[in-house]
């Protein structure tokens, strides 16, 4: 079904959504290959089915799930998010999934869980890219339980009505709208509640330009480029890039009182 | 200039991808620094071939060098829509952007000796020494490269390394022949 036939959610843009052809083609995943066309043209040595999530740490409940189970468990929603890359560009991405916090909540975090970490594939035959040690594999990423909760925060399973194609995450993937694309972390296969704030794998490759928070901020520059503006995709001009990508009313209070300079 | 011809040609098609300022920005950077270390591998290659060929195209990729770096130029220009305040500020503050911007900066009065005429009002000694700035230009160009990726450093690495090996080539060559002239003038005298 086409998006236009349905109403606009609370948190969708009205913005014009970039066209699948290149959503799916201008990709970082370098699981895959440190070019953009990289993971559109390897994407199919991937296989999201069969497919299970490790879910551990601080819960109640720790298992391992079958994608399709736990896709099962909540009413897949739309949602029509923007999408900044730390790089100075961006998309409207039209998402499938369902919230991050009702998954959360039926996992039952006990008292001492205050993050969550994500972990991606590690497999060099399904991701090719891993045979070179670019990044440290697997991709790990990381929220504090707080943002986690957000109801902007995200899992998707699908992309412009559709399966997720695997250049952009299948068959499960984060959404945080309000960060730089790369917390987005794809293809995941363990989910772990914990006390400790996790090690995230760009924090590792280059502590002093991505944080752990990697909030989308105009006024902190990259070391080595400016982020005040961004490219849209499909558009030659550039635009003023927005405090939280526009999302700040929804999530600005989760950093009061943060320096946000400090924890860029 | 055909390589110009191509990136036209794939900006109108639609082959430049999602982001084809981007893509063309890269490309045209890249073409900069493979025209500029070609140029000085001629020398290298005539002093351990004898080869005279590769003498004189050196100039002509020399000058084709400089004229895609006034085009990866042009286009940053462009993207930040002829912004000259954001220009200098990326210049100064942005160490990336400083290398390349001096590289550039550099070439230009290479360009402009690069005429036979030049060469005779400057005296030969005197348009060497100048030239020799290229040497500093590509290797800015390098480092402007290795700065400006996001992660994966070997492509950069691989210029680096070609260019530091052109460098030993023409140090190793050019010493014992100096030295050996300047023994045979002492035997002379």
């Amino acid at each position: 079904f086409s998006r236009a036939d349905r109403p606009l959610g609370p948190y969708d843009t009205k913005e014009k959504v970039t066209p699948y052809q290149q959503a799916t083609t201008y990709n970082n995943f370098y699981e895959f290959g440190t070019d953009k066309s990289d993971p559109a043209r390897l994407a199919g040595s991937l296989k999201p089915r069969p497919w299970t999530v490790r879910i551990d740490g601080e819960v109640r409940k720790p298992q391992t799930i079958d994608i399709d189970t736990l896709q099962s468990w909540f009413p897949l929603e739309d949602r029509i998010y923007r999408m900044r890359c730390v790089e100075g560009w961006s998309m409207v991405m039209p998402w499938l999934g369902f919230p991050l916090a009702a998954l959360i909540r039926r996992l039952e975090p006990t008292s001492k869980a205050k993050y969550v970490q994500f972990t991606a594939l590690l497999d060099t035959k399904q991701f090719p890219g891993q045979k070179q040690q670019v990044l440290k594999w697997p991709y790990v990423e990381g929220l504090r339980l707080d943002e986690a909760l957000n109801p902007l925060s995200f899992m998707a399973v699908g992309l412009h009505g559709r399966t997720l194609p695997g250049q952009n995450g299948a068959p499960l993937r984060l959404v945080v709208p309000w960060k730089y694309g790369f917390k987005n972390i794809k293809s995941i296969v363990r989910i772990t509640l914990t006390d400790k704030q996790p090690l995230t794998t760009w924090m590792q490759a280059a502590p002093q330009e991505y944080g752990f928070y990697a909030n989308v901020n105009p006024a902190v520059s990259h070391p080595r480029w400016s982020q005040a503006t961004e490219r849209r995709i499909g558009e030659l001009g550039r635009r003023k890039t927005l405090p939280f990508n526009g999302y700040a009313d929804e999530v600005a209070a989760l950093y009061k009182g943060m320096d946000l300079r400090k924890n860029f | 200039m055909l390589p110009v011809a191509v990136l036209v040609y794939d900006a109108l098609s639609g082959a430049l991808g999602a982001n084809p300022i981007q893509r063309a920005t890269l490309q045209t950077g890249l073409l900069t620094l493979a025209l500029l270390v070609l140029s000085l591998a001629c020398t290298p290659l005539r002093l351990l071939t004898g080869w005279t060929w590769p003498a004189r195209i050196r100039k002509t990729l020399g000058l084709l060098g400089f004229g895609y770096a006034a085009l990866h130029f042009l286009i940053y220009l462009f993207d930040h829509g002829f912004d000259l305040t954001l220009m200098t500020e990326d210049v100064l503050k942005r160490p990336f952007v400083t290398a390349g911007f001096t590289a550039l900066l550099l070439l230009v009065p290479l360009a402009l000796t690069s005429t036979p005429r030049a060469v005779k009002r400057l005296g030969f000694q005197r348009w060497t020494r100048l030239h020799q700035l290229a040497y500093v230009a590509v290797s800015l160009g390098a480092l402007h490269y290795y700065w400006g990726v996001k992660k994966d450093h070997t492509p950069p690495l691989i210029y680096a390394a070609v260019i530091a090996a052109l460098f030993l080539i023409r140090f190793l060559k050019r010493r014992p022949a100096r030295s050996a002239r300047a023994g045979s003038r002492a035997a002379k005298s």
